[in-house]
């Protein structure tokens, strides 16, 4: 590999976890020039001092279009353009439209070079996307387990039974009515909600 | 995201009180009557719906008017060959300035009444009358390729303000231009509903004039689609215009504007204040906190030429683009502007009843387009119409 100037990498991105991931994936990379902007005010003017070969930028950032415009008309900052102006491309933009994320590079730049740093992030993007869902998954789980405890709780309570009794209930209904036990429980935590009112 | 075939339609929209067709056609059972099942996905950028329809996420989008022209020229990001075979209604915009600004134009003539010649000229005169040195006034669009940049650069050169030169124009999301211009970021703005409402309504802008005053009649958005999904889903698309066109003759009912004010406002859709969508809707326009202007033009879902494309209007965007230097001129690219607006389309999708329907215009093209300063726009010779112009890039 020959002396190159390492590559300025401007990461836009207002959810400030997903940025650090995505950050620590370059800088684990060798990328040693990443800024990570989270807030668009006097983005120009940062634009223009950090003056990088590689802007990265979340879809859901409302603000790509004035990031666009700025491309075309400014003439502090070189001119970047849409990283996927290769048709030929359509699996890398389907990749990373669908983890959500856009990247422009400076004009002129060579492919090879920007390519593992939209790949980076797309898998970082990817892997956020998947760690909020294990998210919300273990979110809903211990409520499910909150919701089948009060459900159990309600039975323990009105029919006298202990916890496994209470429990045996609420498998037996659900088995029977051919639906989850937690839904069983809910059913039962609505139920009794409405009959204290 | 799944995708389906047969008659699931995914489209994008922009949270805007003009993406109501497809949100009355989806809640209101209009495109389930044409056995379509809308499917709408909220977007946060013209640039997200440019890609995503590109890559094929969204079949069909809610597009600013000249989207489709700019993609088809090849001249953005994600360049796909486009078509518009219907428009999502006429008017709906208004050029809003901050109060500071609106007292220097009342001192320097502005008439109250929205009407563009004396507010542009009095804009004219507050900016000559601004001390040597200050900084150029800030007025933002929503996007380069827009209804909003042309009209605002339109009003601002009849005035004699060169909008490069004399002014500055910046790109900013809708739901931020009210707030930045509390905050001094701009000086005012050309948007759509409701955030022109959302400043005036709030005390910290005035509404100066109105789309639906500067180029009467006009189209705002349309529904987008690459041609190669129009190509490939023609009876799709024709039951998807019919379900859009039923929505419109509802959207259109004022019977039905209460219902409609809180359909939008809703967190699925716009997530404002119900009140943000009314004015627009009933053509009470809220100019400022304590001044309002009847405006029964404001926005238009139903008039003639609402809902089908005009290969005129089609051109007059092209020509904006010349104007501004977006695009050289080339009979080429003329005719690739003119045959991206499908009038065909709309008219074959109709059902055959013998009188015209809503929105539909008459002929091709319809009558002559004719702007505030008296000057019609000539579409068999655009290069002249644009030379005729002292002010352009």
């Amino acid at each position: 590999m020959g002396m190159r100037e390492p590559l300025s990498i401007l990461v836009i991105d207002a959810n400030r976890i997903r940025s650090s991931i995505i950050e620590q994936g370059l800088r684990d990379a060798g990328h040693e020039r990443v800024i990570v902007v989270d807030n668009m005010d006097g983005l120009v003017r940062r634009i223009t001092e950090i003056d990088p070969d590689v802007i990265v930028i979340d879809l859901e950032n409302p603000n790509r279009d004035q990031l666009e415009h700025m491309f075309q008309v400014s003439r502090a900052v070189r001119r970047p353009i849409a990283m996927f102006v290769d048709r030929s491309e359509s699996g890398a933009i389907e990749a990373a439209v669908d983890a959500g994320v856009s990247a422009y590079v400076v004009d002129g730049l060579k492919r090879e070079r920007v390519k593992p740093i939209l790949d980076m992030a797309i898998s970082r993007f990817k892997a956020f996307s998947r760690l909020s869902q294990e998210l919300e998954e273990a979110r809903t789980e211990l409520a499910d387990r909150k919701t089948i405890e009060r459900a159990k709780g309600i039975l323990m309570r009105n029919r006298g039974v202990d916890e496994d009794e209470a429990y045996q209930l609420l498998r037996k209904a659900a088995m029977n009515q051919g639906r989850r036990v937690i839904d069983v429980a809910e059913g039962l935590v609505i139920s009794s909600g409405l009959l204290e009112k | 995201m799944n995708r389906s075939d047969g008659d699931t339609v995914i489209a994008g929209f922009i949270p805007l009180l003009d993406s109501a067709l497809l949100v009355a056609a989806a809640e209101r059972g209009f495109a389930a009557e044409e056995r379509v099942d809308l499917r709408l996905v909220r977007e946060t950028s013209w640039a997200n719906i440019r890609d995503r329809i590109a890559i094929g996420h969204f079949d069909v989008a809610h597009m600013l008017a000249p989207m489709p022209i700019a993609a088809s020229l090849n001249i953005t990001s994600l360049a796909v060959p486009m078509l518009a075979p219907m428009t999502l209604g006429l008017g709906g915009n208004a050029i809003t300035v901050s109060t500071g600004l609106w007292r220097a134009m009342e001192q320097a003539g502005a008439a109250g009444n929205g009407d563009p010649a004396s507010t542009g000229q009095a804009l004219a005169r507050a900016i000559a009358a601004r001390p040597a040195g200050a900084a150029r006034l800030r007025f933002g669009v929503v996007h380069p390729f827009s209804g909003h940049a042309y009209e605002l650069r339109y009003w601002l050169a009849a005035s004699g303000i060169h909008p490069d030169r004399d002014v500055e124009i910046t790109v900013l999301p809708p739901p931020l231009m009210a707030d930045a211009l509390k905050a001094d970021r701009l000086d005012g703005y050309c948007v759509g509903e409701p955030w022109n409402t959302a400043a005036a309504l709030a005390g910290t802008g005035r509404i100066v004039t109105t789309k639906a005053a500067i180029w009467p009649g006009s189209p705002e958005k349309v529904l987008g689609v690459t041609r190669k999904w129009a190509d490939a889903n023609g009876d799709t698309l024709a039951a998807l215009i019919r379900a859009l066109a039923k929505a419109a003759i509802w959207c259109g009912d004022a019977t039905n504007h209460a219902d409609l004010a809180v359909l939008l406002s809703g967190p699925d859709y716009l997530d404002c204040p119900a009140e943000w969508c009314r004015p627009a809707l009933s053509g009470l326009i809220a100019l400022s906190r304590d001044a309002a202007l009847a405006v029964p033009d404001f926005l238009s879902f139903t008039a003639p030429g609402a809902l089908q494309p005009s290969t005129d209007h089609a051109l007059w965007f092209y020509s904006q683009m010349l104007r501004w230097g977006q695009v050289q001129h080339d009979p080429a690219r003329e005719a690739i502007a003119r045959e991206t607006y499908r009038p065909d389309l709309f008219a074959a999708a109709m059902p055959k009843t013998g009188k015209p329907s809503a929105g539909a215009r008459p002929g091709q093209a319809g009558p002559p387009q004719r702007f505030y300063d008296g000057v019609e726009f000539t579409p068999q010779d655009i290069a002249g119409y644009v030379a005729g112009f002292p002010i352009r890039a």
